[in-house]
């Protein structure tokens, strides 16, 4: 399939951003019209730790989608949807070091190394933390391909530290982070499959394989 | 494909100056809805709230004050009814408001039952003439760090006790909630072991402190709160106030409560309200009132030690809360 034109993929990602930035935006509405209910730092909380998980799982997914689809050009969006999982990751960082905890070392030190979800959800966040750092052209091209493909690969790590964070959060009802823990396995599972499935085509050419981006 | 070098990166790697661009107004972009988030959490605080809703709920007639009560401010009817823990219905605190609704409360029957001289069927409308009506206003304090203080109406457990003689032997009351789920879609699931049920030593349950609760500010106790009839021990744990109580039965030994099934470590049997005592999930160190944007320290007992410390003198409360 050819690649749409380059105004359109231009005119596609200003959209893509706005629908990124439309659950920041429904609090921001819901947040100035007092619609966000009794507990509205409950209720920030809550979203913006979906939102995370969500735009984690659709970073993912990208990769997948456009191997299925024969759509390479989706790799295009990749870096625009995991940044805002990290905008969302530090939103709901903040949540917990400001609104929870009010900046407090030792109570905040508490909850790391007793609450095994807190420490699952901050070293999600931390293992972001490079990525978003390291995500523009400029660091691709100052670490190489290669080490900058190395690195990136994290976000599997940070997404699984992101799901348990979730599951050892709830008191009784696992439904919803175990939805999200089985949209990752589906989209792990997809990298684990095609990285076998490259190896053995590639055998015993040293065709460069291995594609778990 | 093995990336090696960066001259090797495809062209469909490198940063368009759109992008680029996005990137900047992206920063800009979360940078404002922070600011605009704190905005409005700030304009909350100030007091800009919307009228609170209507309720249709009936009034109660000739309710009287009580010495128990707490001065502090109560939360409005729209945060009490809009914002709590109801399994049964939904594990999201925003929901039960929505699904509760339509949720009969009348014909209701209150088994009592167990080791008592006389066990009783009573229709809710007999119980409610048990005792007269009070106003309880009681700080409430969830488990999960929120807290607000709540105008019910009720009268003291004790009152129905009397009523049915426990026996010498009844060492413990055992509560239990309508099991309903054609009205309780929750019920389906399997989130929680149902019917919920709950219990107190016979000491609390006697205590005059502990209530039925069967109105709301002046109004019948709605739905969506565990009408018509649901327990309020205030120096507990919420989820120790069991809603649509059905059956309340005297037993001798320590009897299951639906929370100490589901995770023993996290919800012991007593779950009095302790700031030293730390949940698995969270420290009980600090709670958030609802309306407020300060933490404030949580009391021992919620407040109620001087009432109510007496009934764990000589026990280990670090192991027993």
């Amino acid at each position: 399939m050819r690649p749409p034109a380059e105004k359109l993929i231009r005119a596609l990602k200003v959209a893509v951003f706005l629908l990124c930035l439309a659950p920041a935006a429904r609090l921001v509405w819901k947040g100035f019209h007092n619609d966000l209910g009794a507990n509205p730092i409950d209720v920030i909380t809550r979203a913006t730790g979906h939102w995370t998980l969500i735009f984690l799982l659709v970073t993912l997914g990208i990769t997948p989608l456009r191997k299925i689809l024969r759509m390479p050009w989706l790799i295009r969006f990749r870096r625009m949807v995991g940044l805002f999982a990290f905008t969302y990751g530090s939103l709901h960082l903040m949540t917990w070091l400001w609104l929870d905890k009010f900046f407090d070392p030792h109570e905040m030190w508490t909850d790391i190394i007793k609450r095994r979800f807190i420490t699952a959800g901050l070293t999600a966040w931390l293992l972001m933390l490079p990525l978003a750092l390291t995500s523009t052209k400029g660091w691709i091209r100052r670490m190489g391909g290669k080490r900058w493909q190395l690195l990136h690969r994290l976000i599997y790590v940070s997404a699984a530290a992101g799901v348990f964070h979730f599951i050892w959060l709830v008191k009784a009802d696992l439904r919803r982070p175990l939805t999200y823990g089985a949209i990752l396995s589906v989209l792990l599972f997809f990298r684990i499959f095609n990285w076998l499935a490259g190896k053995m085509v590639s055998k015993p050419s040293a065709r460069a394989v291995g594609d778990l981006s | 494909m093995l990336i090696k070098k960066p001259s090797d990166i495809p062209s469909s790697e490198i940063t368009s100056k759109s992008t680029f661009l996005s990137r900047r107004q992206f920063i800009a972009g979360a940078a404002l809805t922070g600011a605009a988030v704190a905005s409005g959490l700030y304009m909350r605080r100030s007091g800009w709230h919307l009228e609170e809703t209507a309720s249709a709920g009936a009034k109660i007639a000739g309710i009287v004050k009580s010495q128990y009560s707490t001065t502090e401010k109560p939360n409005s009817f729209q945060d009490i009814t809009n914002y709590n823990n109801y399994y049964e219905f939904s594990t999201d605190k925003y929901e039960p408001a929505k699904l509760a609704g339509n949720f009969r409360m009348r014909p209701w029957t209150v088994s009592i039952e167990g080791l008592v001289q006389k066990p009783k069927k009573l229709d809710i409308d007999t119980i409610l003439k048990l005792a007269p009506q009070e106003e309880r206003i009681y700080r409430h304090r969830c488990v999960e760090g929120w807290s607000m203080v709540i105008p019910w109406v009720g009268f003291p457990l004790s009152a129905l006790i009397k009523q049915v003689e426990p026996l010498g032997k009844a060492k413990f009351v055992a509560f239990e909630t309508v099991y309903a789920p054609d009205q309780m879609p929750n019920q389906h699931s399997s989130v929680l072991p149902w019917p919920y049920v709950e219990g107190l030593r016979m000491d609390e349950a006697m205590h005059p402190l502990t209530i039925l609760a069967t109105g709301l500010y002046d109004e019948v106790l709605p739905s969506v709160d565990g009408g018509p009839l649901r327990l309020v021990v205030p120096w507990k744990y919420g989820y120790k106030n069991i809603k649509a109580i059905v059956k309340i039965k005297f037993v001798e030994s320590m009897p299951p409560t639906t929370w100490s099934i589901q995770w023993p470590q996290a919800y012991p049997f007593y779950s009095n309200v302790s700031p030293i005592e730390d949940h698995a999930l969270r420290s009980q160190t600090y709670e958030r009132r609802i309306g407020e944007f300060q933490k404030r320290p949580t009391l021992l007992l919620n407040g109620y030690a001087d009432q109510v410390a007496g009934l764990y003198s000589g026990m280990d409360l670090h192991r027993n809360f």
